[in-house]
């Protein structure tokens, strides 16, 4: 679990940043938090078609993001929000699926420190606004 | 010489034997805030168990002690800074007392007018600023830091010019802890006619304050970082610059009388600017700060935190992982990074060993452009502080590769 913590800090996955306008884009940061963490993904037909970030942070922020955006990618808005409900369970504390939440389980720890849950869900927290970003341009 | 035990027996939140939970206590973090002796607590809670009376408004004795408390509160405080009563204004903390100087100020600020900072101000001492030269059309300059991150008067009479109406610097910064040399910086700036503020909010706490030896124009700081009680602090003015300044809050108390056609008269200084019911109680408790510091002394405070700030960095030195941003201060503010892993996890390390300490950009967000790194790890001592929590704070620093821990083992 550990191991999979270092290596996304490390090496993480899907960093890209795109000026492609069909993509939507979320800046996460925060006074009470150092990190500084952009979100970009594209929605198409109600599915999570492509997800990339960048930025920096700490550790467990930048692991977390990355091994977001493996999970997620071509996922359903649906399915992406299902995992995210499991994933913040999971943080919370309370019982959890851990077949929906695959790498993304190494965080089921993150709780023993209290103040860093934030840094674990910021990615997700961005997500999440894309998705509401998307649901409201869908409306117009 | 600080006997740290003896002044620890003082403090409740040493009560528990010295431990937060199962882990001895090392609280490093005083730069944020401090504890506070039983002494304080007492003084302040003394309003509410004994005089629990509003001030300025009552015929009755015991809005008379509540008088003369208040009174005598602002006496000590004056004294404690060897300033007068009437240019002593209680103000909810720093941050208050700064934004009081900022807007009161506007009226003199035009477009093409200077507001002089440096890089290493706190948020308090910047934003007011950023949005009072926005409505008055004033620019903003900086002072240019030394290399190793001094403020000197070169530098400001460098960067000051008769366009300057403003210099506003932290006499101790909050990530670098250095001490500037503000008389010769308030010489400077009157030099050119501008008005000299003194953002004390670490400086105070940590050394003896003397505005008429200084010369500011301006002097805030928060009584919370002085082992005094939260939401009470201090904007010191000289008379003549407290008579010109206009005050930002308005209602009771502040005002002699009005009509109602719109006009008014307002109280004198400093009552002008403590409109509304005021922090009986603080006031109370920061006067008793004011004089148990004074009772430990000023010289003791500044060799107990020289020696543990040296003991501190020969350790992080001999540990050798670590980069420290300020090992030449010989402030209690310890700023460093443990090589390769982010403040914010080195600080969560250190933490689950009891070790508690700051990580971030300490309010001053403009210095990482100058340190070269996003975040900082900062450890800020105090009186109560001792050698054992500087140990733990290096022994701990010297592990905190293995952050990861904190979640696993
Ligand atoms: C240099 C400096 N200025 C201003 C402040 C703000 O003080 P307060 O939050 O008590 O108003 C601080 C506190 O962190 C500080 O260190």
């Amino acid at each position: 679990m550990k191991q999979i913590i270092t290596d996304n800090y490390q090496y993480p996955r899907g960093v890209k940043e795109t000026d492609d306008p069909s993509f939507l884009t979320v800046h996460m940061d925060s006074a009470s938090c150092i990190d500084d963490i952009y979100v970009q993904a594209k929605i198409e037909d109600g599915r999570v078609a492509e997800v990339y970030w960048h930025g920096s942070g700490c550790a467990i922020s930048m692991a977390s993001v990355s091994i977001m955006t493996q999970i997620i990618k071509g996922k359903t808005v649906g399915e992406a929000e299902a995992i995210m409900g499991e994933f913040k369970k999971m943080l919370d504390g309370k019982p959890y699926d851990p077949a929906m939440l695959g790498e993304a389980e190494a965080f089921a720890n993150v709780n023993r420190q209290p103040a860093r849950i934030t840094c674990a869900d910021i990615g997700w927290r961005g997500l999440e606004k894309i998705f509401r970003k998307a649901a409201g341009e869908g409306a117009e | 010489m600080i006997d740290t035990e003896q002044i620890r027996k003082d403090f409740p939140m040493y009560g528990r034997g010295g431990m937060y939970g199962k882990r001895p206590l090392h609280y490093l973090d005083n730069a944020a805030t401090t504890f506070k002796p039983r002494q304080v607590i007492e003084e302040s809670d003394r309003y509410y168990t004994e005089i629990c009376a509003n001030t300025k408004r009552g015929d009755y004795a015991l809005a008379h002690d509540a008088d003369v408390a208040y009174d005598e509160s602002r006496e000590t405080v004056a004294r404690f800074i060897n300033a007068d009563p009437e240019e002593t204004v209680f103000t909810s903390g720093d941050t208050m007392g700064l934004n009081f100087v900022a807007y009161g100020l506007m009226p003199r600020l035009h477009k093409g007018d200077e507001i002089v900072l440096s890089q290493e101000e706190h948020a308090s001492n910047v934003l007011p600023w950023f949005r009072v030269a926005r409505l008055t059309g004033a620019s903003v300059r900086y002072v240019p830091l030394t290399e190793d991150g001094r403020i000197t008067p070169e530098n400001l009479r460098e960067t000051v010019n008769e366009n300057t109406k403003v210099v506003s610097l932290a006499s101790l910064g909050n990530v670098l802890g250095q001490p500037l040399p503000v008389r010769e910086l308030a010489h400077i700036a009157h030099s050119v006619g501008a008005v000299y503020v003194d953002d004390g909010a670490q400086s105070v706490p940590h050394s003896k304050t003397d505005v008429r030896e200084t010369g500011v124009d301006f002097l805030c700081f928060s009584g919370h970082k002085m082992l005094g009680p939260t939401g009470i602090g201090v904007m010191y003015g000289k008379k003549e610059m407290l008579e010109e300044l206009d005050p930002l809050f308005y209602g009771g108390e502040m005002n002699a009388r009005f009509d109602s056609s719109c006009g008014m008269s307002l109280s004198d200084v400093p009552d002008r600017f403590e409109a509304g019911t005021q922090n009986m109680a603080g006031a109370m408790g920061l006067a008793e700060a004011c004089r148990y510091l004074t009772s430990v002394g000023f010289g003791n405070i500044r060799d107990h935190e020289r020696k543990l700030k040296r003991a501190a960095v020969d350790g992080m030195l001999a540990n050798g992982n670590a980069t420290v941003y300020n090992a030449g201060t010989d402030t209690g503010i310890l700023t460093f990074n443990v090589n390769g892993v982010f403040a914010q996890d080195a600080a969560t390390y250190l933490g689950d060993r009891g070790v508690f300490v700051r990580s971030g950009t300490h309010c001053a967000k403009i210095l990482p452009e100058f340190l070269k790194t996003q975040a900082t790890v900062r450890a800020s001592m105090y009186i109560y502080n001792d050698e054992d929590d500087v140990k733990a704070l290096v022994e701990a620093s010297g592990h905190a590769e293995d952050f990861l821990d904190v979640f696993f083992n």
